[in-house]
């Protein structure tokens, strides 16, 4: 078998790669925050009566219980019906915010409760307000505490960016899969694209997988989370 | 005036009531020792009096304002009485300096350069100030709790809990947070201690009060109580607990 490799290919995947990290960066990010107020809500809501609590957990299971990529075709071809109108990359964007905020909530949550009951005792009995004992005590040791979880959701969620293929349909809007599908369409070379692809994502993910062992480790505080080496 | 007044205080949990009618009353400057066996409602005492549990019934005033009402702001309540943990709970991802400090520059809303100021020389009364950077896990238990004595002595409080003080500590770190909380004593501080420290009640307890069951048994000074206990019962737990943990300290 005779593999062909063409440079000519690489701007355009280039392009791609850019477009495939600005969706799951934004995603992550907006997603941290409202995944980390759902969390909250889960967790210091008012329990399980509380109509705060009942809307984050709706939420949650929602979009923790269908696909990506119903919800995906669901706002981009169903809210211009309601006369929205969203782009692909809005539509990606926000189907993917949508649901990894509901996976990141539950990492919240659990990172909240893993923090020991004493902290938001002790916090309290110095006469912090719970918001404040929450901001200074809670979650800055939840914060350590979810890096873990929260890398392997980044990583998945770099993956998963490519299914916005399915409604990217201009080069300029199309992520590195959709690049790489109509680069491989018009050369029929789809087995060196998709080495190349794959290679492409799996490059963009150790790099992540690094960066954040890197910031875990600078981050770290002895006696707190994931104990060290030979233990 | 009483500096605090505890007024039949009831406290259940499910079928049980821990707490069935407490008062007492307690003098600034005063130091009382709360003594008795597991599971009659020492700790839950300390925890309703600054409402870290909330009673079911009855009353709590420290000087002139009822913690107990519903108008009463408990934060500010709070941020007059110190709380010294069993397990010394200090913030797992702060120094010693920034456990200490913390209360200070968020709840006193002190500046940051006096609030450190403070916090040394509250470091320094506890004998830690060359731990200042060091976090929880790198100290030893007994200096853990002697950087969350300091944690509650800076925040200036008019009266401190302390719930089992030393009962998480390996023996030979006893000695070294027992002698923090003498010397508190002697200064002056107000304090109820929950210990089952037979030798700490002994030389510092204004009073021992004496509780099983939820109520309290006897009370009064320790040389009453070892002495010439009026309840056959208090003498009975005093030679029992002075047996297994000594006087020797």
């Amino acid at each position: 078998m005779n593999l062909v490799f063409d440079p000519a290919w690489l701007p355009r995947l280039g392009q791609g790669v850019l477009l495939t990290v600005q969706l799951t960066l934004y995603c992550m990010g907006l997603g941290a925050v409202l995944g980390a107020v759902l969390g909250l809500v889960r967790v210091y809501g008012g329990g399980r009566w509380s109509p705060l609590y009942w809307v984050a957990s709706a939420y949650i299971h929602f979009f923790r219980g269908t696909p990506l990529l119903v919800q995906l075709l669901g706002i981009y071809l169903g809210l211009p019906t309601a006369g929205i109108l969203v782009g692909p990359f809005l539509a990606g964007l926000l189907a993917m915010t949508l649901n990894t905020a509901a996976y990141q909530a539950e990492y919240f949550r659990g990172a909240i409760q893993s923090v020991k009951s004493g902290q938001m005792m002790a916090a309290r009995a110095l006469g912090m307000s719970r918001a404040q004992a929450i901001g200074h005590v809670i979650m800055p040791q939840a914060l350590r505490l979810i890096i873990p979880p929260w890398s392997n959701e980044l990583i998945y969620m770099l993956k998963y960016s490519s299914i916005v293929s399915m409604t990217a349909l201009r080069p300029e809007t199309m992520d590195l899969f959709g690049v790489a599908r109509s680069i491989a369409a018009r050369n029929f070379r789809y087995f060196e694209v998709y080495i190349l692809v794959a290679l492409f994502y799996l490059a963009m993910v150790l790099i992540l997988t690094v960066a954040l062992r890197w910031v875990e480790r600078r981050v770290r505080i002895p006696g707190l989370g994931t104990p060290g080496r030979g233990i | 005036m009483a500096l605090l007044r505890v007024e039949n205080l009831h406290k259940r949990y499910g079928h049980e009531e821990v707490l069935k009618g407490v008062t007492l009353a307690q003098d600034a400057g005063e130091t009382k020792v709360v003594i008795g066996p597991s599971g009659t409602g020492k700790s839950t005492l300390l925890r309703c009096i600054n409402r870290l549990t909330e009673p079911d019934q009855g009353r709590v005033w420290l000087e002139d304002t009822e913690i107990t009402s519903r108008r009463t702001d408990i934060n500010r309540v709070r941020a007059k009485i110190g709380f010294v943990f069993q397990d010394f709970n200090l913030f797992t991802h702060l120094t010693a300096l920034d456990n200490v400090r913390l209360g200070l520059m968020k709840v006193r809303r002190m500046p940051r350069a006096a609030a450190t100021g403070r916090a040394m020389a509250e470091l320094e009364r506890v004998g830690l100030a060359a731990k200042a950077n060091a976090y929880p896990a790198q100290l030893s238990g007994g200096q853990q709790q002697r950087v969350s004595i300091a944690r509650a002595l800076a925040m200036d409080p008019k009266l401190i809990l302390f719930d089992e003080p030393t009962s998480a500590l390996d023996p030979e770190l006893i000695g070294e947070v027992l002698s923090v909380m003498i010397q508190l004593a002697r200064d002056g501080m107000t304090m109820i201690v929950v210990t089952h420290e037979m030798g700490f009640a002994r030389s510092v307890a204004d009073e021992i009060v004496f509780m099983e069951g939820g109520v309290i048994v006897e009370q009064g000074t320790p040389d009453k109580m070892f002495r010439s206990p009026e309840v056959p019962r208090t003498g009975e737990f005093l030679r029992k607990i002075s047996d297994l943990y000594g006087e020797s300290r």
